[in-house]
């Protein structure tokens, strides 16, 4: 972490591309606490990437004065793999929505998780399509009815605090945009945390999927005595609740990928051809 | 008279040591001074099923797999039946396992029976020895010197005594076998020649080092028959120079990770197969979109669907040329031996870096699992390109990643880089990246990205032309028929025919200057390929408007020279 002579400000991380966001939308709180993170963090803007698939919250890197990504729908978890696993000295940041990151990219999700490598993953939850505006997604509930689910879903609900959990991310919290201070200090804590980090935000639609007042009543900091590092109270905090849970599920210390292959390094050698061509002689 | 270009061609179960008999053959014959081009086909499964092996040795370069068979080994009585129509009706050797094959009489074939199973299941008691009982005698008949074989034996057993001296028996046993129960009546030799040491490496194999000579550092790839080898010889070498290797969940991760390593600055490659190639199809065009370099490695197999992944089809160029939606420059590259692989692989990362496009490299299952005897390519001829980065004055003026220039390329910054900020978009966008006004910038960027294509087109080299300088009769092929479209020509002109054969390596964007030169001096073009609908053949007429004679082959197997030299004939005096 390169630490500037002159502090940075959220302003820094704001680039000269305004939101095309509609009013209210809950994707505002996470941006601009993304922004605080990243100036809590001071983090230099070029050494931050922020990856991002298909959605509304994947427009999300060109609100940011950093480097970024809009990748292909679902896809934003490979190409974060691949900067990463690349360039261990970046900071990546993959964002996106519950349809980006659980319906289309889902198969890629474990993956990433499993195998640890150093970066924040935010899933910007609105339990709807905003985008192609307004089909139900994997996180809708059971009946919510949409211009694809006329009649109501009948499909059960994708739970990604629990996916993640079982995938084998290292940081799993939750956040919501009405909670914007909270919001900002996960997103310190997930960049923070040497590992595969989910942060799963409920980040209201206004448009078409209005679940503020909704959350407002539900929302509920998770029990000052879980033990975070307790992997079954974790996944037993993320079984289906009464109230919705907000803060840091899990957090465990495992080598980071990038670091296991790093390893590898203390036998480096430089590319030799003539050596290479030789062994086929 | 004796010969030393020999056809040897060995079938079996496979699993019973068909493909490492071929490979220990081929390696010791290109020792000793040999040059080697092997063939080799295997089922699908991975016990059982039929395989065999072809490997053409001779003293001079040889081009193509041979259109008869000289030797065949008949590890059983399949291969026998399988083969024996392909068995050199005048100077033909059949070696075959008694116990197994008992061959109806043919004249002018020598006959070499030896009971390799029982040799090495009851004599050595070492049931898995047959194959190096095999190459034994091999060497026995044909005079290959035994220290070669020794030394290969003993490096690769070199960790394990017990295997180690149970081969070095089994090798002894063929060599004795041959030297004192078999009378030689055959006219092969394969006596020590010129020692000149080749290198013995298969498509795959040079694929692997010329990426890495071209600076290579990043590689991801999901495992796919015919281009696995690529994937594992990367994870073997690339952690030890600080570069990484994955083995991504899919096609569609292991280009993504490509591209997020190419974004990020570093060289990086994927190779898969035809099944793969679709799935990368929709990151084939955020990579053209993005203007993100990366090299695409096709090594084609038959399809479509699963099709057939042991066998050969030049299937994939449609794909290459034209899959995926919407218009973006990509460039084709397919090249014609191994030899060319080494080299095309390190051409396709300096187009990519240059041009900031992906570049798909068309190999196939022949020219990936075949290999090939070559001189160590001169290292002094390798030129690597760098991607073009902005300048310290870009920076400090208001630095445009998409920059209109009159080549197309614009600056590409790395991230870390101060003051190079930009986001790769997969939308529509303006000079700075950014996306708000969506057609007025397309149609300024179509045209930008699409002049990268023509600023090479102007800078493509001529193809390698063979045959009559005078030739009225123009051949046009593209990959890995090159050799065998080669030595069809060369056969015709020394035949008296003219006959000439061009063969681009770049096929998008097509080297059109040299290409209608050649065209144009001659009566008729034909056009060989591995494939049923002649897409090249179509391609070029697009391009050209010409009329052209097409030569297909399908069903899984290469041509041979013969096959191209007897359909040129066929045309040549049809007309």
């Amino acid at each position: 972490m390169v630490v500037s002579a002159i502090p940075l400000t959220a302003k820094d991380y704001k680039s000269e591309v305004k939101p095309t966001w509609c009013p209210g939308c809950g994707d505002f709180a996470v941006l601009s606490a993304t922004y605080k993170a990243l100036a809590d963090l001071q983090l230099r803007p070029e050494k931050v990437v922020v990856v991002s698939g298909i959605g509304c919250s994947s427009r999300i890197p060109y609100f940011c004065n950093t480097y970024g990504t809009h990748t292909l729908h679902g896809r934003a978890l490979p190409v974060a793999t691949g900067i990463k696993m690349a360039r261990p000295d970046l900071t990546v940041v993959v964002m996106g929505g519950d349809g980006d990151l659980f319906s289309i990219g889902a198969g890629h999700f474990p993956h990433a998780a499993r195998r640890n490598l150093d970066i924040l993953t935010v899933c910007m939850d609105n339990q709807t399509y905003g985008l192609t505006k307004a089909q139900y997604s994997p996180t809708s509930f059971v009946g919510h009815k949409s211009k694809s689910s006329p009649y109501g879903t009948v499909e059960m609900p994708m739970n990604p605090v629990l996916m993640a959990l079982a995938s084998g991310a290292s940081w799993v919290a939750r956040g919501y945009s009405g909670r914007p201070k909270q919001l900002q200090e996960l997103i310190v804590e997930g960049i923070r945390h040497k590992g595969f980090a989910f942060l799963h935000v409920q980040s209201p639609c206004t448009e078409f999927h209005n679940t503020y007042n909704y959350y407002d009543a539900r929302v509920q900091d998770i029990p000052k005595d879980h033990d975070p590092t307790d992997y079954m109270a974790a996944i037993r905090l993320a079984m289906p609740q009464e109230k919705t849970l907000l803060g840091v599920f899990y957090r465990s210390e495992r080598p980071v990928y990038e670091e296991r292959l790093r390893a590898f390094e203390q036998i480096k050698v430089e590319f030799d051809p003539d050596e290479f061509l030789s062994r086929y002689g | 008279m004796p010969k030393s270009e020999i056809v040897i061609r060995l079938g079996g179960e496979g699993g019973e040591g068909v493909i490492s008999t071929g490979d220990i053959f081929t390696l010791a014959s290109a020792r000793t001074g040999y040059h080697v081009f092997t063939f080799r086909t295997y089922p699908a499964e991975i016990k059982g099923g039929h395989a065999w092996y072809q490997v053409r040795v001779g003293p001079r370069p040889v081009l193509s797999m041979g259109d008869q068979v000289d030797v065949l080994v008949a590890f059983n009585l399949e291969a026998y039946e399988k083969h024996k129509h392909l068995l050199n009706t005048e100077e033909g050797v059949l070696i075959y396992d008694p116990d197994e094959v008992t061959p109806e009489p043919r004249p002018r074939t020598v006959f070499y029976p030896i009971p390799f199973n029982r040799i090495a299941r009851q004599d050595l008691n070492f049931v898995r020895g047959k194959n190096v009982v095999v190459t034994g005698v091999l060497a026995g008949l044909f005079g290959l010197d035994p220290t070669s074989l020794t030394q290969f034996i003993t490096q690769r057993y070199k960790r394990r005594a017990e295997l180690l001296d149970q081969n070095l028996k089994a090798l002894e046993a063929g060599l004795n076998y041959a030297q004192k129960n078999l009378t030689k009546a055959d006219p092969y030799y394969l006596t020590p020649t010129e020692r000149v040491g080749r290198l013995v490496m298969s498509g795959n194999d040079a694929i692997v080092a010329g990426a890495l000579t071209a600076g290579c550092r990043f590689y991801a790839g999901y495992p796919i028959t015919p281009a696995s080898e690529i994937l594992e010889l990367m994870a073997q070498t690339l952690p030890r120079l600080g570069g990484t290797s994955l083995q991504a969940e899919d096609e569609i991760a292991a280009i993504g990770a490509v591209l997020g390593a190419s974004f990020a600055g570093v060289k990086a490659m994927t190779a898969t197969s035809g099944p793969g190639l679709s799935l990368m199809t929709e990151f084939m065009g955020w990579s053209g979109m993005a203007e993100v370099p990366c090299v695409i490695v096709d090594a084609q197999r038959a399809g479509p669907s699963t099709g057939m992944p042991t066998k050969l089809e030049q299937g994939d160029l449609n794909h290459a040329l034209f899959g995926g939606h919407g218009e973006f420059p990509r460039i084709v590259i397919a090249p014609g031996s191994v030899e060319d692989a080494f080299w095309q692989i390190i051409n396709a990362f300096n187009l990519a870096e240059k041009y900031q496009t992906p570049v798909i490299f068309l190999s196939d299952q022949s020219l990936s699992h075949r290999t090939e005897s070559l001189l160590k390519p001169d290292l002094s001829k390798v030129k690597v390109v760098d991607r073009i980065q902005p300048t310290a004055d870009d920076l400090a003026n208001g630095y445009e990643r998409f920059a209109i220039t009159e080549t197309g390329i614009s600056p590409m910054s790395i991230p870390g880089t101060p003051g190079g900020m930009y986001v790769a978009p997969g939308l529509e966008h303006d000079e700075k990246g950014h996306v708000d006004n969506p057609l007025a910038s397309h149609e300024k960027m179509v045209p930008k990205r699409f002049r990268k294509l023509e600023t090479l087109q102007k800078e493509l080299e001529a193809p390698p032309r063979y045959g009559a300088p005078d030739a009225r009769i123009g051949v046009i092929g593209w990959g890995s028929t090159e050799g065998a479209i080669r030595e069809a020509v060369e056969r015709c002109v020394a035949k008296g025919m003219k006959v000439a054969a061009l063969h681009p390596k770049v096929l998008n964007p097509l080297p059109e200057k040299h290409l209608e030169q050649f065209i144009s001096s001659m009566d008729m073009v034909i056009v060989p390929e591995i494939n049923y609908t002649g897409q090249f053949a179509r391609y070029l007429r697009s391009v050209f408007g010409i009329p052209v004679v097409r030569i297909n082959k399908w069903g899984g197997l290469p041509f041979t020279a013969g096959e191209i030299q007897r359909k040129i004939e066929e045309v040549v005096n049809g007309r």
